[in-house]
């Protein structure tokens, strides 16, 4: 990304909220804004970024609107008058930075997650249509009409452009750390070899979470979400093999780890734990520094990391939760007392990740033939082409390792 | 013109084969896939492309009472073989897309000695001729 097109997402959500602000309507500035963002990666680099480039945006996305409210004249008479009288007010003073505001807006629990996280990345990410088709793998006319479906469900839902009423902001705050997450995993679970486009979407869940993080300071959730990102974003070179395959944390080659994103995750996390009030994103968090912290897999703090899962499995009832606390407890006290966990988690029966965890465990103990039956049993299951390779491959090296009968 | 390639695997235990390989002839699999992959799309005749997961997974869905999904489990045990994944590529001649095929066809298997699955091939419908006459 050009240092231009950085300043054009960072400036995005500012632009569009004062827009909306000016103009009431979302759905319309939203692609005012657009238009301006697109408009500036023609003209910046011939006239040169303006002194106040946030102003410059703001008069195009507002000229434009203008324009198409007149040429609805006929129709739309009273609209456009009020729209002229706004417009000849003097610019208003500075105004705060909206990106709040548009993330509540966007990640509204009446938006289907897809949806969602569509028009996050562009109304508040500043992506083009194009840009975020691409990261989604479907064509553009797809994603344009997903994108202009959630605005009108923001627009019939009676969605107001401001902050939730403090008794529902908790509840909001979580939708809206939730479609970051999702934004996060998309970008990051496909980030194999050489697709960019879809690790750029990591990047911008970064960005989009750091921005949150910036308006939020203190809140403990939000810091833990930016922690668990880069604490896991860390070890992205490191996930995958030179045949594409997945490489698990246990076997990767630890001198690829970013080690600039650790230590600025492992600060914020350790800041953050020490301001009380405990979330499950933190722990994670908490758990993702355990690992990174240690240098060889040999010396992870495996007691510690049960522990975290101790506190995190009382604190939600989601089976994913179950499943990694049962590989803690196996990697403490053996492979025999994981199996034992697993036959008691619930909601995850035909899921690959139960059996994987199966064979691995089945293999520290050092039954093989269970081991192949399981990893097999998941490389069937399993979606992701990478992680299919690593399971496959995985029940091939234990087979080349048993005598044939 | 559009021609969509359809690669066959043969229907074996319902599960891919390629489970039952040593590692060395499954990268080599994969390693060759990843080439013609990039090799279609260095050429610019990449519209797209999918494997698809194995038919123990497969399930036969038919409209029902009220047009509510009728969902059939699979293996479907009649079937000899089963499509594993397809190619669309854009190109100028049949030619071309024969050739294509003829080069997924001969994927390594066990031992590094080709598969030689079958591919259909079929050319996908396209817009009306721009002018008539």
């Amino acid at each position: 990304m050009t240092a231009s097109e950085d300043l054009l997402r960072a400036l995005a959500p500012q632009v569009l909220g004062a827009v909306v602000r000016r103009f009431g309507d979302f759905a319309a500035a939203e692609d005012a804004v657009q238009e301006a963002l697109f408009a500036a990666t023609v003209r910046w680099p011939e006239l040169g970024v303006p002194d106040d480039p946030r102003a410059w945006l703001i008069q195009v996305a507002a000229r434009r609107l203008t324009d198409q409210l007149r040429a609805d004249l006929a129709r739309r008479r009273r609209e456009a008058i009020v729209v002229a009288e706004q417009l000849d007010e003097a610019p208003s003073a500075p105004e705060h930075d909206d990106t709040l505001v548009l993330l509540f807006m966007c990640c509204h629990p009446a938006l289907t997650p897809s949806s969602a996280i569509a028009l996050t990345l562009r109304a508040v990410g500043g992506l083009t249509t194009a840009e975020i088709a691409n990261a989604f793998l479907v064509p553009e006319a797809t994603m344009a009409q997903r994108i202009s479906r959630a605005k009108e469900r923001i627009r019939s839902s009676g969605v107001a452009f401001r902050l939730p009423a403090p008794d529902e902001r908790r509840a909001r705050l979580s939708a809206v750390l939730h479609v970051l997450y999702l934004i996060f995993s998309e970008g990051y679970v496909a980030s194999v070899g050489e697709d960019l486009q879809r690790r750029d979407l990591a990047n911008e869940a970064i960005r989009l979470t750091r921005a949150l993080h910036h308006a939020l300071p203190q809140d403990g959730e939000v810091a833990g979400l930016l922690a668990l990102m880069l604490l896991t974003d860390a070890r992205r070179s490191a996930r995958t093999g030179p045949h594409g395959e997945l490489i698990p944390l246990a076997e990767q080659d630890r001198a690829l780890w970013d080690r600039r994103a650790i230590a600025e995750g492992v600060a914020l996390i350790t800041a953050t734990l020490s301001m009380g009030s405990i979330g499950s994103y933190q722990l994670q968090a908490a758990i993702a520094a355990v690992h990174d912290e240690a240098s060889r897999a040999e010396d992870t703090d495996w007691q510690e990391i049960l522990a975290l899962y101790g506190v995190l499995r009382r604190m939600s009832d989601n089976p994913m939760v179950e499943l990694n606390h049962a590989i803690a407890a196996a990697m403490v006290h053996g492979p025999g007392v994981g199996l034992d966990l697993l036959q008691s988690i619930e909601g995850l029966a035909g899921h690959h990740r139960l059996d994987a965890v199966r064979a691995h465990l089945f293999e520290m103990a050092g039954e093989r033939e269970s081991a192949i039956e399981h990893y097999l049993s998941a490389a069937s299951k399993t979606t992701s082409i990478p992680e299919r390779i690593y399971l496959t491959t995985k029940a091939a090296d234990l087979r080349a390792r048993i005598p044939l009968p | 013109m559009k021609y969509m390639l359809m690669m066959n695997a043969p229907r074996g235990t319902g599960d891919y084969q390629i489970n039952q390989w040593p590692r060395a002839d499954i990268e080599a699999h994969i390693d060759f896939m990843r080439n013609l992959n990039k090799d279609l799309h260095a050429a610019g005749e990449f519209v797209a492309g999918e494997g698809l997961t194995p038919p123990g997974q497969a399930k036969l869905v038919r409209a029902g009472k009220n047009g509510a999904a009728v969902v059939t489990d699979g293996p479907f045990a009649e079937a000899k073989e089963f499509l594993a994944g397809y190619w669309i590529v854009d190109v100028d001649t049949p030619q071309r897309a024969y050739a294509i095929a003829a080069r997924a066809s001969t994927a390594p298997g066990p031992g590094g000695v080709p598969l030689n699955l079958v591919l259909e091939v079929r050319e996908v419908m396209s817009a009306p001729p721009p002018f008539d006459g």
